[in-house]
């Protein structure tokens, strides 16, 4: 086994060698321009290209033309929102997202607000994690032109009730965009059955290249359409222009024709062994709570809060383990995971958050050394807590008059 | 982002960890920090003939409010009450070389400090005259 580990699989994952195969002849020998149509050079790109958006499309049960390419996820959901804002205006203004988002849909509504552009409703979730389809219908207005709603978390892994928020939009004739970066590739998405019709995904998280994703823009009811939010020579059907990165789509087209085939097996495999970390970490540490949803979640995704110990200080004595934290010294904006808070989870047991994020290259023997870890770091810094003293010595700690800093 | 060599050794090996009875002659105890901020530290200190003779802290918090609180600990050990009033929190992060995003750290590691000496100094004024 080497070390470090890789447990952080939801903020990206190795490449796999089978994809870097693929895309190794479009750097040098095949390095046509895609649109160039004049030319054999061009003709072989484009071929390529065209092969990638197969494979991509066949994964989430769309036709080829229906995906754009884009630069990732976040320029997806900024196309998706900023595009149809700007091009149905006329019709509407508003738009209905949940407060558990990620930040490329959050901020991008936030920023169309603030420039006046639209109005937003951000639902709030369940202590799962999950939105209420019933709250998506009632804050529907006259003036609503958009849901967007995530398939599944990035923090805790709640898969999101898709395809009834897909029938309420489509039963109210509102465009519905779905942030699908998490999902994509790890449980099944048909974007026919979940009626959803713009939505964003990227390679990077499916062990395919960093710096290209794609918007799926729904092409036949309704065809959808969207402002262009980058002006030049008009590429993808006008959507997005800007010369395609060919090797980057051939390795995008790839990974995903390898989810594809892998899924089922893959899914089951990473399930056991999460279910086994869960289990083993829980069944030896007394108040570990599960943030998220029991069962219905990634297969690779378990997200604890450890109570009486700090996030950061617990990365930091799992150096050899690559995890993340929703405590606030982890974050940019030193505040904790917002995605948490949005649970009902306290802000102590946000600080003492550790998200596990298992993928493809994940093996039962780094879980073994995983679960050896956290026991042995968490207590030990529950020893050293004065948290754990007090509540030891039966100190209600809420009763504490803290002096906040 | 990285810690320095310092703060990694405090954090692999605490200088002094655990605490004292609260109630025992001679010890001061500073509890400062809250829950919801992600950081408490409780400092305690024991004090003989106005010496420092121990120190002893607990720490919830990331890796630098760890390190501080351990590395206040050494440093109170020897002083004099004076003395120990005078450690500044930028000492700490000179030390230590704490980053500008762990400052709050080391002005925590100062405000335990300052608690406990006026904790000692509160029990010690109460204590009752001997008269015997």
């Amino acid at each position: 086994m080497k070390l470090p580990i890789f447990l952080d699989n939801h903020s990206t994952t190795p490449m796999d060698p089978r994809v870097l195969e693929s895309m190794l002849p479009y750097f040098v020998e095949k390095f046509g321009n895609a649109a160039s149509r004049n030319h054999a050079f061009g003709w072989a790109a484009e071929e390529a290209v065209e092969q990638a958006r197969k494979q991509i499309a066949k994964l989430i049960k769309a036709d080829s033309k229906e995906i754009v390419f884009t630069s990732g996820a976040t320029e997806s959901d900024n196309l998706a929102l900023k595009g149809v804002l700007e091009m149905y205006k006329e019709k509407g203004t508003h738009i209905i997202t949940s407060s558990t988002e990620h930040r490329a849909v959050l901020d991008t509504a936030k920023s169309l607000e603030a420039k006046g552009l639209a109005t937003a409703t951000y639902l709030p979730v369940d202590k799962y994690g999950m939105v209420n389809p019933q709250d998506v219908e009632a804050a529907i207005t006259d003036k609503t032109i958009l849901i967007s709603v995530m398939l599944a978390n990035n923090e805790i892994g709640t898969i999101n009730p898709i395809q009834e928020i897909g029938k309420i939009a489509k039963a109210k004739g509102i465009l519905f965009h779905c942030d699908a970066t998490q999902g994509v590739g790890k449980i099944p998405v048909d974007v026919q059955a979940m009626g959803i019709d713009l939505m964003s995904f990227s390679a990077h998280k499916i062990y395919g290249p960093k710096g290209v994703g794609a918007l799926y823009v729904r092409k036949r009811n309704p065809r959808v359409r969207i402002a262009a939010q980058m002006d030049g020579g008009g590429h993808e059907r006008g959507m997005r222009s800007g010369t395609l990165p060919v090797p980057l789509i051939v390795g995008f087209g790839k990974a995903c024709e390898l989810c594809e085939q892998e899924m089922a097996t893959e899914s089951a495999r990473l399930s056991k062994m999460r279910d086994r970390l869960q289990t083993d970490i829980t069944a030896a540490l007394e108040e570990s709570y599960l943030n998220g949803h029991p069962t219905n979640r990634l297969p690779g995704n378990l997200n604890i809060s450890f109570a009486y110990v700090e996030g950061e200080s617990l990365l930091m004595g799992m150096k050899d383990i690559a995890l993340s934290s929703g405590s606030a010294c982890t974050s940019a904006t030193l505040e904790p995971s917002y995605v948490l808070r949005a649970l009902g989870v306290g802000t102590e047991l946000a600080h003492s958050s550790i998200r596990f994020g298992l993928g493809r290259f994940n093996t039962d023997e780094e879980i073994d050394y995983t679960i050896k870890k956290v026991i042995e770091i968490v207590t030990k810094l529950r020893e050293m807590s004065p948290l754990y003293e007090m509540a030891k010595e039966g100190v209600d700690l809420k009763s504490v008059q803290w002096a906040a800093h | 982002m990285a810690y320095s060599d310092k703060v990694v050794d405090h954090f692999n090996n605490p200088r002094n960890m655990g605490s004292f009875k609260k109630d025992e002659e001679g010890v001061g105890t500073g509890m400062v920090g809250a829950p919801e901020c992600g950081d408490v530290m409780k400092l305690q200190i024991k004090v003989q003939e106005d010496t420092i003779v121990d120190a002893k802290f607990k720490t919830f918090g990331c890796g630098s409010a760890i390190a501080s609180s351990s590395l206040a600990t050494e440093w109170l050990k020897g002083k004099t009450i004076e003395e120990a009033q005078k450690i500044k929190n930028t000492d700490i992060v000179q030390e230590l070389n704490l980053p500008p995003v762990k400052i709050h750290c080391s002005v925590l590691a100062e405000d335990a400090i300052k608690a406990a000496l006026t904790d000692y100094q509160k029990k010690t004024d109460a204590r009752p005259v001997d008269t015997k």
